[in-house]
């Protein structure tokens, strides 16, 4: 489940299991949700995973248990049921860590992977303040000091970094993407410099699918000794991802894209660096000695946690990334390619639509964000909708890669482990009847 | 494709998203109060810039715009084009505030009456039903109510 996942490892390649239809039927059997019907009784195809994934069993009844059985606050009281809840809590935490190869101790709850992402940037900020002493220095941003990001980031991989730039006097950079839509990683060299001292970057695009070529950026990163923030959001859900071998200090993920619950998401960060970065929200739970003037506080991951936190959701995400582990990733990961496949053979078949991001299925992830020549992505996903099949619309929290490509807004479909090779034909035929129903022939603009 | 979908997007809705009205932006028609006004809907990233021309007897002289964005909120900046031009700003409100009414109808419709005044605006009936696109059909209003602020041509929530 921890095979390394890099620009030269092929995590498509080679012949990994895949999922038999009997193990697929009894995957979508363990999501209740898929079963239901839409307006006018269609059944529901679910090409929006991208955007949040839809939960099993597993993980709701792991929350209801956790509040029929064991629900009390945790790291504190001493009566069985608060030693029940911490255990379950702490043992979710193992979980989802094991789950991308880091130890307990380097997985800090968040509310999401925004909140993620936040976190180390406002301790950043709070570190350029001088807090954290000594230890914290290494956090500090200077004018003339540069961040990097790139073009295809999502805006919760962006803005943070625009925000901390602007707090500290920093300087943003980014590296740009190709036609194809994969990452200009040949600009590495000129864009990170020895004054670089971030570099946050997404491991996969939530708009071109385009799986980021880790390694060149943490192998630059480090030659300029500069920290490494991964988005991991769209690859921990659908790839086997070991965060200690791909090299990065820190990486967020949500736990609603990977099968768990809304509200809950984690950051990942090297040990080391976690123990000398300054905490950002403060109170309780947090603290070692609290005086009237001063305060020391908890080691991490708890001096990153305040207040009482989403102990039901942690619980969720914890069996979100069990039920995946036990699937294993290898054939999850070789059941969506073999959908990316699927996916791009559709939207290639059907005259007047054109694929924004990479048309070949390597190094890609099931999602494919497309324009329809002469109907607006609104309309389509609209008319898509009637047959029941469900794609997000608009520009994905994505507005500079599509300002890239000159488009406002793009519709696209993304699967997850249980969608099926029916749902991307239903897809496709639906997708077939867009331009007709806007009275647009094949092969011609409005 | 089902009958939600036709009504959705009735002919006259294709009609003016395929050939709109009062596009494309410029000067103002005379020396009238002038308002412009840019929306942006921040969820599809679609927008519409409208500027509006009151003259001194408070009636509405023109309606230009430019937006990109789907065909409902196109063709609705269309629409509006054509109930609001050379009407007086009290007629402007009332069929502004109906147009309104008839997106949180949920499809119902406004009954005959409501309808006659809506003209090809009446079409938009449909549109309440998808909660997610009665943003799209009133973001042309949402920028000539502002437009109309703008030129000092109409009163702000706050004010009345």
């Amino acid at each position: 489940m921890t095979s390394t996942l890099d620009a030269t490892a092929q995590p498509h390649g080679g012949t990994p299991r895949t999922l038999e239809a009997a193990e697929l039927a009894a995957v979508r059997a363990d999501f209740p949700l898929l079963a239901r019907t839409l307006r006018g009784g269609r059944p529901l195809v679910y090409l929006d995973s991208g955007a949040t994934s839809q939960k099993p069993d597993v993980v709701l009844d792991a929350e209801q248990d956790f509040y029929v059985q064991r629900n009390a606050a945790v790291h504190r009281g001493a009566h069985q049921l608060a030693e029940e809840a911490t255990e379950a809590f702490e043992d979710a935490r193992s979980r989802v860590a094991s789950f991308v190869g880091v130890s307990p101790g380097e997985l800090v709850w968040t509310s999401n992977a925004t909140a993620a992402i936040n976190l180390v940037a406002y301790a950043m900020s709070n570190a350029t303040l001088g807090r954290g002493g000594a230890d914290a220095r290494r956090f500090a941003l200077a004018p003339g000091d540069e961040i990097v990001v790139t073009e295809a980031e999502h805006h919760a991989n962006l803005v943070p970094w625009q925000e901390l730039a602007a707090r500290t006097g920093a300087t943003l950079r980014w590296v740009g993407v190709d036609d194809d839509g994969r990452l200009r990683a040949d600009e590495l060299d000129t864009v990170v410099t020895s004054r670089t001292r971030v570099v946050a970057v997404t491991h996969a695009s939530n708009v071109t699918g385009a799986i980021t070529p880790v390694a060149r950026f943490v192998a630059r990163a480090r030659e300029v000794g500069a920290l490494t923030v991964l988005d991991a959001c769209q690859s921990v859900p659908h790839l086997p991802v070991d965060l200690p071998a791909l090299g990065v200090d820190f990486a967020a993920f949500s736990g609603h894209k990977m099968l768990g619950p809304t509200g809950v998401g984690a950051l990942y960060g090297r040990r080391e660096l976690l123990e000398a970065m300054p905490p950002v929200t403060t109170g309780g739970s947090m603290v070692e000695v609290v005086t009237m003037d001063r305060t020391t506080y908890a080691p991490p991951p708890q001096r990153f946690e305040a207040g009482t936190q989403m102990v039901s959701q942690a619980v969720g995400m914890g069996a979100a990334a069990s039920y995946l582990a036990e699937l294993g990733m290898d054939a999850v990961a070789a059941h969506e390619a073999h959908l990316t496949r699927l996916l791009l053979d559709a939207v290639a078949s059907v005259p007047g639509v054109r694929v924004i991001g990479p048309t070949d299925a390597h190094d890609r992830l099931a999602t494919v964000s497309f324009v329809v020549d002469g109907v607006h992505a609104h309309d389509v996903g609209q008319v898509l909708d009637d047959a029941g099949v469900a794609v997000r619309v608009g520009h994905h929290c994505a507005q500079p890669l599509h300002r890239r490509f000159g488009v406002a807004a793009t519709a696209r479909a993304s699967a997850a482990v249980y969608t099926t090779d029916e749902e991307v034909a239903v897809f496709r035929e639906a997708l077939a009847g867009v331009r007709t129903f806007f009275g647009l022939e094949d092969g011609r603009s409005a | 494709m089902s009958t939600s979908m036709e009504q959705l997007y009735q002919q006259v809705i294709l009609d003016h998203a395929k050939f709109p009205h009062g596009r494309g932006l410029g000067a103002a028609a005379d020396a009238a109060r002038t308002g412009e006004s840019h929306q942006v809907n921040p969820t599809c990233g679609d927008e519409v810039t409208l500027q509006v021309d009151v003259d001194a007897s408070g009636v509405v002289r023109d309606v230009r715009w430019e937006g990109q964005g789907c065909s409902i909120s196109q063709a609705s900046v269309s629409v509006l084009h054509d109930l609001v031009v050379d009407h007086d700003l009290a007629s402007v409100d009332d069929v502004a505030e109906t147009f309104r009414a008839l997106m949180q109808s949920k499809g119902a419709g406004l009954g005959e009456e409501a309808e006659d005044k809506l003209g090809d605006a009446a079409a938009f009936t449909g549109v309440g039903r998808y909660s997610a696109r009665v943003k799209c059909a009133l973001l042309g209003w949402v920028a000539l109510n502002d437009a109309l602020i703008k030129a000092g041509a109409a009163r702000t929530k706050e004010d009345a």
